[in-house]
């Protein structure tokens, strides 16, 4: 049991970082821009396929600087040509954009790379166990992915609050129009940001492809609990980001590692009722429960406290 | 796009002349007698299931509209109502069925109804609370959840297989067996008449007034003393009500409901038939719902990756023409009033040869890519003309044709655009106000 936990706390967060390598940018973009990026889980997507493809060229290690790159430059693209383009039509148009941005993304990655998971290995450099914990060998590649995203954490912290682009987007992020009228480019800003958040999202996707499974799915499996996340942490707030991301990777984690059902707790059911909902309900396991635990969560921070967790602006 | 949504709907309101309600019911009834004609000349089993199709997608796009168009609520989850309308119009025929209750097959739509209404009863006062952006994630989240959900309680959505049903088995009415698929298609039909009659009626009401204005401008709803969560919801209502009725059509249909009914797929979908075809007109998902469906039936057979043009089509819309089809073809009213039409129509056919090479760029670009990464060497068939997806010299003319056909087709949209507003200044200054 100990053993589980450990494990699964580990995972989770792990899973909770990716999360939030994810959400920043997309929560950042949210608030300065009003837009919903539904294609950004495409762009982690994108992160993975290219570091695949460029593994496969050069090397994991020059592959994982220049796929964020990559990716970074398609957001910014993406901004300029696209969705200011788009602006004059509105925020419904903007989010129609980047949905139907994702649809193609996935239609495209599919088309090159088929739809069948790609083989994206570990580097052989981190390939091998870091440390047992009681029996379980947990790896290298792992803690890699661990150190990496605390880093970007760290580095997305340091600028935020200590450089001068920092402040500019933190004020941003709450007055948009007002830093307009301090002089800034809000224009250049928004193209910064969107690539900036794209290309975190690229990170992402190149170091979780060889962990987790990479395949032209994988954006539309991970979109929508990105989603939540930003919902369940509050519209806009970056600490909210943070917190919910790590609450979901680790409650999903757990869930997942989870095999109990309340038959297990409870006992089976009269088995001479026959099957119903309620036998339905009484059978599932936990871990069968794991996918959609995140929009049960979303459910009730809607009903108990609808602004999120650290929300305090009204949209 | 707000002001040409709220102009155009209201400026027919009021001061009716004679001839246009003999014009409005005319479009009426011309359309109730393409459905019954239709089937008499194209009589094939494939276009007769064609049509069938084309029917459920217009009722659920039209739903859709609801939300959408005269709500401005965007939601990425309507298939849900739909897949739980299919769900409950299949377990009432199997009720029906085993029962023996005296109801035949064409009021079970009705109970297909129900099922989406319910639904949205329920879960409409949490969803609708809010309004934009905050409705569509949540309108996404909620779908997953009853997405994922359906896969968890197999006695009610029947697990990967789903439920299945016969629709022959319940009692007839007026001797109908609804066997044949022409059968089918009549009731669809039908019922594609009366949901169309009812959600039509629907945005005449005072409750479809105030759903536009509540999509306009909720704050000042709020002062003339409404309440935009209350309208929202019941508009919510309605059109799960309606989606319901779609998915219990399909269902007839196909005798089967399953957990794709309720998908992301299915929701795309229809987001993409409504806002493809234009979500301002009443008669925009109407043809979005129509091109959309004979896309996918008809790309499929030409092509492995027709989702990709889908995707292509709805972006171009998006930035070019966030109207619609609709949209572009209301945009003509008063040019053809005023006269100024023929003045716009060279530039038209001007612009029309590089943006049909543009078009065969990009298709001949990506039919290439896409054979060469499958592996299969068949050669692309443009027109009647044979590409090899292989050779550089397809290759060569893809990338002429997408380059050179872009930057002339730019050049030719803007004498377009300079035509078009010409055309269009004259018409204003002869009082035909777009």
């Amino acid at each position: 049991m100990l053993e589980l936990i450990v494990i699964s706390t580990l995972n989770g967060l792990l899973f909770g970082m990716l999360l939030f390598l994810l959400s920043s940018g997309l929560t950042v973009i949210f608030s300065m821009m009003g837009v919903l990026n539904f294609a950004h889980a495409s762009f982690y997507m994108l992160g993975a396929f290219f570091g695949f493809q460029l593994t496969k060229w050069i090397g994991f290690w020059p592959a994982l600087l220049l796929a964020p790159l990559l990716v970074g430059a398609i957001g910014m693209a993406v901004e300029r040509y696209g969705l200011r383009n788009t602006h004059k039509h509105g925020h419904v148009a903007e989010l129609l954009l980047t949905f139907g941005l994702a649809f193609a993304i996935e239609e495209i990655v599919a088309m090159m790379w088929g739809r069948s998971p790609v083989d994206y290995r570990v580097p052989a450099l981190l390939d091998f166990p870091a440390f047992t914990i009681f029996s379980t060998n947990y790896p290298a590649y792992k803690i890699f992915m661990l150190a990496v995203s605390i880093l970007i954490f760290i580095v997305l912290l340091m600028v935020l609050k200590r450089t001068r682009v920092g402040l500019i987007v933190q004020a941003a992020l709450t007055h948009p129009h007002m830093v307009g009228h301090l002089g800034h480019n809000v224009g250049r800003i928004f193209m910064l940001v969107f690539g900036v958040g794209s290309a975190l999202a690229g990170i992402a996707g190149v170091i979780a492809g060889p962990a987790l499974v990479t395949q032209s799915d994988m954006a539309a499996a991970l979109g929508p609990i990105l989603f939540v996340v930003i919902v369940f942490g509050g519209l806009g707030s970056l600490p909210g980001a943070f917190i919910a991301s790590l609450v979901i990777g680790l409650i999903q984690t757990f869930a997942v590692a989870l095999n109990g059902s309340l038959a297990s707790a409870f006992g089976p059911l009269d088995p001479s009722a026959g099957p119903s909902v309620l036998t339905d309900i009484w059978n599932v396991t936990i871990a069968q429960v794991a996918p959609i635990v995140p929009y049960l969560l979303l459910v009730i921070i809607l009903i108990v406290r609808p602004m999120g967790l650290m929300g305090t602006r009204e949209t | 796009m707000n002001a040409k949504t709220t102009s155009t709907p209201t400026s027919t309101i009021a001061g009716k002349p004679a001839g246009d309600g003999l014009r409005f019911y005319g479009i009426w009834l011309a359309g109730i007698a393409v459905l019954i004609v239709l089937p008499l000349i194209f009589s094939s089993g494939g276009s007769l299931t064609s049509f069938s199709l084309i029917g459920i997608a217009i009722v659920f796009a039209l739903s859709y509209n609801i939300l959408l168009g005269q709500t401005g609520l965007l939601s990425f989850g309507h298939a849900v109502h739909y897949g739980l309308g299919g769900f409950a119009a299949c377990h009432m025929m199997n009720a029906v069925v085993s029962h023996g209750w005296p109801i035949p097959l064409p009021f079970i739509p009705l109970f297909g109804g129900l099922g989406g209404l319910v639904f949205a009863i329920i879960i409409g006062w949490l969803m609708t609370k809010r309004a934009g952006t905050v409705f569509s994630m949540i309108s996404l989240g909620i779908a997953e959840l009853v997405a994922s959900s359906s896969l968890i309680l197999r006695s009610v959505f029947g697990g990967e297989s789903g439920i299945s049903t016969d629709r022959t088995a319940l009692p007839k009415i007026f001797g109908l067996s609804f066997g044949p698929q022409l059968q089918v298609y009549y009731l669809i039909a039908f019922w594609l008449v009366i949901s169309a009659v009812a959600m039509y009626a629907l945005t005449r009401t005072p409750l479809g007034r105030i759903s536009n204005a509540v999509r306009d401008n909720p704050e000042r709803v709020q002062f003339i003393g409404y309440d935009p969560h209350v309208v929202r919801y019941i508009a919510f209502c309605f059109a799960g009500f309606f989606a319901g009725v779609a998915g219990g059509l399909a269902a007839i249909n196909f005798e089967i409901a399953n957990a794709a009914y309720l998908g992301a797929i299915q929701s795309g979908l229809v987001l993409f038939s409504t806002f493809i075809g234009g979500v301002a007109y009443f008669f925009g998902p109407i043809l979005g719902a129509i091109l959309v469906t004979y896309l996918q039936l008809g790309l499929t057979s030409v092509t492995g990756v027709w989702q990709l043009y889908f995707g292509i089509i709805f972006i171009g819309i998006v930035m070019l023409s966030p109207g619609g089809i609709a949209g572009l073809v209301m945009m003509h009213r008063p040019l053809v009033r005023a006269g100024t039409l023929p003045t716009v129509i060279p530039s038209y056919l001007i612009a029309a040869v590089p943006t049909l090479a543009l078009a065969c760029g990009v298709i001949l670009t990506i039919e290439s890519i896409s054979r060469t990464h499958s592996g299969q060497g068949n050669p692309i068939n443009l027109f009647g003309v044979a590409f090899s997806p292989a050779s550089p010299l397809t290759w060569a003319s893809a990338a002429v044709l997408l380059i050179g056909g872009f930057f002339v087709a730019r050049l030719s949209w803007r004498r377009v655009a300079e035509a078009w507003d010409r055309a269009a200044t004259v018409a204003r200054d002869r009082g035909y106000l777009a």
